[in-house]
Order: structure tokens, then sequence, then C-alpha cells
């Protein structure tokens, strides 16, 4: 991938971004995600981690005045929890992938720079742990660490490393054939400075793009985690909210407000970032970009232009 | 024609230990001396392929020695081999490279990127490509400044890349500016302050006129010899250019196909060519004073590394080659006090 030099910094990607309504579209999910994360308390009507007094008919009570969007199994507020389990999903995807990304781009970066037997290794390791189905991977770890917050984040991490290690790579191998990359080393500079000043300048902009689907996979896998059980009982999640309406007959009783809510905002963040994510990739990969082929008003008055002569 | 008549009033001399310039260069130091120089591409499943073979030359202070040969013939081979920079699959099998007496190629890798850039360096074919197109200018020059000096004050190194810019004719105040901001010649200029920036004894200058036009190509020469007057710089300049060679070169070394066809003075190339490929590659040159007649060129192609002839390389192509050309190997032969023509028919 070679493209032009304004859409390798982090400034032309955004001039760029800026003209991709999707893209915009995306973020602006996501910042609204974010903003609720960061004003749950301003913004839930209860605290979902407060005991409280329950009586029969506040177990999944219809939404009404006194609760917006109902309540649960508990008798709790869904609002609340829904907006507070926010949190959860979006601490998880940050961190979870900012550890897949570090693991993916070093693994990259190394096995594109290095080549020879460190790239056969690293890659081959690569591809067997792309060929071992996430979730139950995930699941087994999991259910052997202690499913706290800190666990969950840990192992969505290292599980989700592997495309970012192949992209980076290919990304690593098209730079390193580059001029600039020959005159480094003519100036005698060795090879962990050329990483650092040469290629990691190049290939940061792809993973920033791949950061954002990266997150979108790990809030994923985070709901799926807690949908299955393994969630940290003591924080509300979107995926818990979603195992306990299931598996705690919210189906029979109808309690449809117990179970859209959080399915509703993993959708949200997921397609925010999916959004986000295929903008900026839209604009750093060239070969998605096929307005050099495509008819101009230029070339059609032109061409009326000879067909008058 | 004046590009002869240039060259002829310097006297080359030729004596055991390289050649002597004239002009008061008779004793100046010899700087870098290439005995033998083999070099391979190897690919597994396939014989290796020789890139350049058995090829010598000698520079010294202030020499210009212009490398001339069609694409594919090994220059820039030649030039990697210099720097030790080749790619994965080159080595040079054989031949010593000389630099102060030192043969580079018993050097560590550590040991030899001290001695890049500061002590030979090279001004990459195509400047755009070899200039990174996320950092500025004056950050790049800067690189290999840092690289070779220890902790050097912030100011000091500020100035030097100001000066450097000044010297090659660009506005220092354009050292923020990035590769893509900057026109085809001054690129090629801020290449040129970046391969000055250590002070070194040795410049290559790999094609660094191509893909400009004939203007910007001549300030870039008349740049080129200026400092090398100016700072006692050897200069080796790979060209496909025969009058930028008369211009401004002292002795050329003639490539076919990774072999050494001609090796001479200046004057000795234009007036008394030996090697059949010289005298050809000299005749397809356009000549004004006889501009209505049409242009001549050598029939065929340069040959395919893994498919070489037995004998002479050139001699599918030469229209003056007989049996032995095609089956024995002719030998580099010495011809004058500086003339080595690497032909049967020049055989003493």
């Amino acid at each position: 991938m070679q493209g032009s030099p304004e859409f390798t910094t982090l400034r032309g990607l955004w001039r760029h971004m800026a003209r991709n309504k999707l893209g915009l579209v995306g973020l602006g999910m996501l910042v609204l995600a974010v903003l609720t994360a960061v004003f749950a308390p301003a913004i839930a009507p209860y605290d979902p981690y407060a005991p409280v007094k329950i009586t029969i008919d506040d177990i999944y009570a219809a939404p009404s005045q006194t609760h917006l969007l109902g309540t649960d199994d508990a008798g709790k507020d869904v609002l609340s929890n829904f907006v507070y389990g926010s949190r959860v999903s979006l601490i998880v995807g940050f961190f979870a992938s900012f550890i897949s990304i570090f693991i993916g781009g070093l693994i990259g970066i190394v096995a594109g720079f290095y080549g020879g037997w460190t790239e056969t290794i690293l890659m081959r390791f690569t591809d067997i742990m792309l060929v071992i189905p996430d979730l139950p991977l995930a699941v087994v770890l999991v259910a052997l660490t202690k499913p706290s917050l800190l666990n969950i984040i840990f192992v969505i991490g290292i599980i989700g490393w592997t495309g970012t290690a192949r992209l980076v790579r290919s990304q690593t191998l098209s730079v390193k054939e580059r001029k600039f990359v020959l005159r480094a080393r003519a100036i005698g500079a060795g090879r962990p400075y050329i990483v650092r000043r040469h290629i990691l300048p190049m290939v940061l902009p792809l993973m920033v793009a791949n950061t954002v689907l990266v997150i979108s996979l790990a809030i994923l896998e985070e709901s799926t985690l807690s949908f299955l059980g393994l969630s940290d009982p003591t924080v509300v999640s979107w995926g818990q909210m979603l195992n306990y309406a299931f598996t705690r007959g919210a189906m029979s009783a109808g309690a449809w407000w117990a179970l859209v809510p959080p399915g509703f905002g993993i959708v949200w963040v997921v397609l925010g970032c999916t959004l986000l994510g295929h903008g900026m990739e839209q604009v750093l990969n060239p070969r998605l970009e096929t307005h050099h082929l495509a008819v101009g008003k230029g070339m059609v008055a032109r061409r009326k232009e000879t067909a008058a002569q | 024609m004046s590009m002869a008549a240039a060259a002829s009033n310097r006297k080359a001399d030729w004596s055991q230990t390289g050649l002597k310039m004239s002009g008061g260069r008779e004793s100046a130091p010899l700087l870098l001396d290439v005995r033998n120089v083999t070099v391979e591409f190897v690919s597994p499943g396939n014989p290796p392929a020789r890139a350049v073979e058995d090829v010598s030359f000698t520079l010294r202070e202030g020499e210009m020695l212009g490398l001339v040969g069609e694409s594919g013939c090994g220059k820039t081979t030649l030039m990697l081999s210099l720097l030790r920079l080749l790619p994965a699959a080159g080595r040079i099998v054989s031949g010593e490279i000389r630099y102060l007496g030192h043969d580079l190629l018993d050097l560590s890798e550590s040991e030899m990127e001290d001695v890049r850039w500061k002590d030979i360096s090279m001004i990459f074919q195509g400047a755009m490509n070899a200039l990174n197109p996320v950092r500025t200018i004056g950050d790049q020059i800067r690189e290999a400044i840092l690289r070779h000096n220890s902790l050097p004050p912030r100011e000091a190194i500020n100035d030097r890349v100001r000066a450097l810019l000044e010297m090659v004719g660009i506005s220092p105040d354009r050292k923020d500016q990035y590769p893509h901001q900057y026109s085809g010649g001054m690129r090629q200029r801020a290449m040129i302050a970046m391969a000055l920036s250590c002070n070194p004894q040795v410049l290559i200058a790999d094609e660094p006129t191509t893909a400009l036009d004939v203007m910007v190509q001549a300030q870039i020469l008349e740049l080129l010899d200026t400092l090398r007057h100016n700072l006692g710089l050897a200069v080796i300049l790979v060209t496909h250019d025969l009058g930028v060679v008369a211009e401004i070169c002292d002795s050329v070394l003639v490539m076919y196909g990774g072999v050494t066809a001609e090796y001479t003075g200046v004057d000795t190339v234009f007036n008394d060519p030996q090697h059949p490929y010289t005298r050809q590659l000299l005749a397809a040159f356009p000549d004004l004073s006889r501009s209505k007649e049409a242009l001549r060129s050598i029939p065929g192609y340069p040959p395919r590394l893994d498919d070489l002839p037995p004998g002479c390389r050139f001699a599918p192509r030469c229209d003056l080659a007989f049996d032995r050309c095609h089956i024995e190997k002719p030998v580099l032969h010495r011809l004058g006090e500086f003339h080595q023509a690497s032909c049967h028919l020049v055989e003493p």
C-alpha cells in the first residue's frame, strides 16, 4: 500500500475523514456512548448498585413514569442498568483492544522487518492462534482465571491480536522495501532506529484504523462472555443484563424491555466502531478508492467539445 | 567536438598504483581502490546470477569518475556493494574494496555503519522515494548528523542544516517542510545536502539527474562540480548521459552486462575508444553538426543475467564479433598508461 503522503499522517487522516459521512456518523455514535459512560451517575435515574426493597410487583414491571424502561428480574431500573452497563463494555473494549494492538503491532513489525526465521516462527504462531476458535478459548481462559474485569480484559486482549499482526506485517513488508529505508541504512542507522523512525510512522495510521475495528470485536466478545455467564458478577454489563433476562424468564414474562435495551446498546457501539473503522480504512486504503476510474463532469464536457468540432 | 576538446587538455597517466590526475592532482591521495569485485545474486533453485564480475577501479581525492552503461548492467549493484547495502539475495563473492588502505569487506557490520555516510555517502536514484514522506526535510538531514556525531548541541545541528540547505541553493526557512512540498529539483538538491551532511570523502551519485528536466539537470551537475572543487570530494557519477560525462568527469568506466568494457581517462574515451561497445555508445549519441542523420542505436538487448552468452557478453550485439568472441571470454587488456578494455580485437 503506497498512499499519497498526506494520507499517511494522522492530520491528513482527519482531513479526509471529515469528508467521509458514514465514518462521521460512526464517530458521533461512539462519542455519544463514551459520554453516556463517563456521565453515567448523572444520567441514570437510579443507582444500580444501591440495595432496593422490592415487592412482587416490581419484578419485570412494565415501563412507567418511575421506571422509563421498566425493571428487571431483581426489580432494578433497566435504564440505569443500561447506562451503567455502557461503562463495562467501553472499558473492556478499549483496554482489551490496546493490548491486542500492542501485541499484534509488535509481532507484525518484528516479523515484517526482520524476516527470515523470526518471521517464519512469528507468523506460524499467528496462524495457530488464528485457527483456534476465539470463543471457546476465551471461555476456557476466563473460567480458569477468576472472571474479574481485569481478567476478562486480559483474555480478550491476548486473543484478538492475530488480524492486526497480519495487517501490520504486510504494511511493514511494503514500507521496508521503499527507498528511504535503504537511505536510512546508508546513513548508518541501525535496525531498531529504522523501525522506530521510519517504519512505525508509516504503519501507525493503519494501526489506528485497525484499533477501532478491534474495539468493536472486543466489545462483542465481552458481551458474549457475559451472556454465557462469564462476567464479573459485581458489575453491571450489557451482556450480563441479557444473560439474566434470558435465563430468568424475561421471555415468558413478555418483558421485552429487559432484552431490547442491552441488545440495542451493543449494536449501537459495535456499529459505531465499524462505521468509523471502515471510514478510516477507506481513507487509508487506496485500493478501496476508485474515484480515478469514475467519469467526472469535466470529461463529459470535453467529449461534447470534440463532438462539436 | 567540444566535449573531446575539453577533455583533451587533461593528461591522463597510468601507473601501478592507479591513475594520476593532471591539473595539480598527480599526488592526490588514493581514496578508494576497488579490486576484482564480483557480486552474485542467489535465489533458491537457480544457479547464482553474476550481476557484477571482476570489476576494478580507483578513485583519488577530487576525482570525478563517470560510470556508464545501459540499464541493468550492474552499475547500481556495484555502487551498493561499495556501501555493503546489497539486497538480501546479493553477495560480494570475491574482490577487495579498499578505502584508505582498509578493506571494507573485512569490517564488522557495526564498523561498516560508521563508515556509511561519514566516509562514503550516496545520492540515490529518484529523490522522492529516498525521502520519508512523513518527515520534514530538515529532520531527515539532522538524522544523519545525529547518527555520526555524539550529542552535538541543538543549535549547532540547526546551523549545520541551514548551512547545508543554503549550500545547495534551498532557502533554509524551508527546512521544516515535507518532501511533497518540494519540487523535483529541490528534492534532488535536498538529497545532495543530506549526502554532504557528514563531510564524506567519497560521494556516489546514482543517476542524480534522472527524471529531471534539462535545466534542473544542468543546475544539479554544476552544483556537484562546484562542491567537488570546493570540498575536495571524490565523486562517482552513475549516468547514461555521455554528454554529462564529457563535461565534468575525469575518468570513465564503461560497463556492459556486469563486466568492465573499457576503463580510461575521459579524453581517451571520446578520442580513441577501443571497445566496440564504447564506440557504438558514442555513435548512438546524437550529433548536432549532423542533424539530418537518423539516430543510431545498438540493436538487441543487454544480456539477461541468468542467460549469459558463453563468450564475450557483448558478442551477440557486436558488429565486429568473430568466432572466438562467441566462445572465449575476453580478458581485460592493458592498452596504454591508463587505458583498459576487454575485447579480443585489442589483444596486444
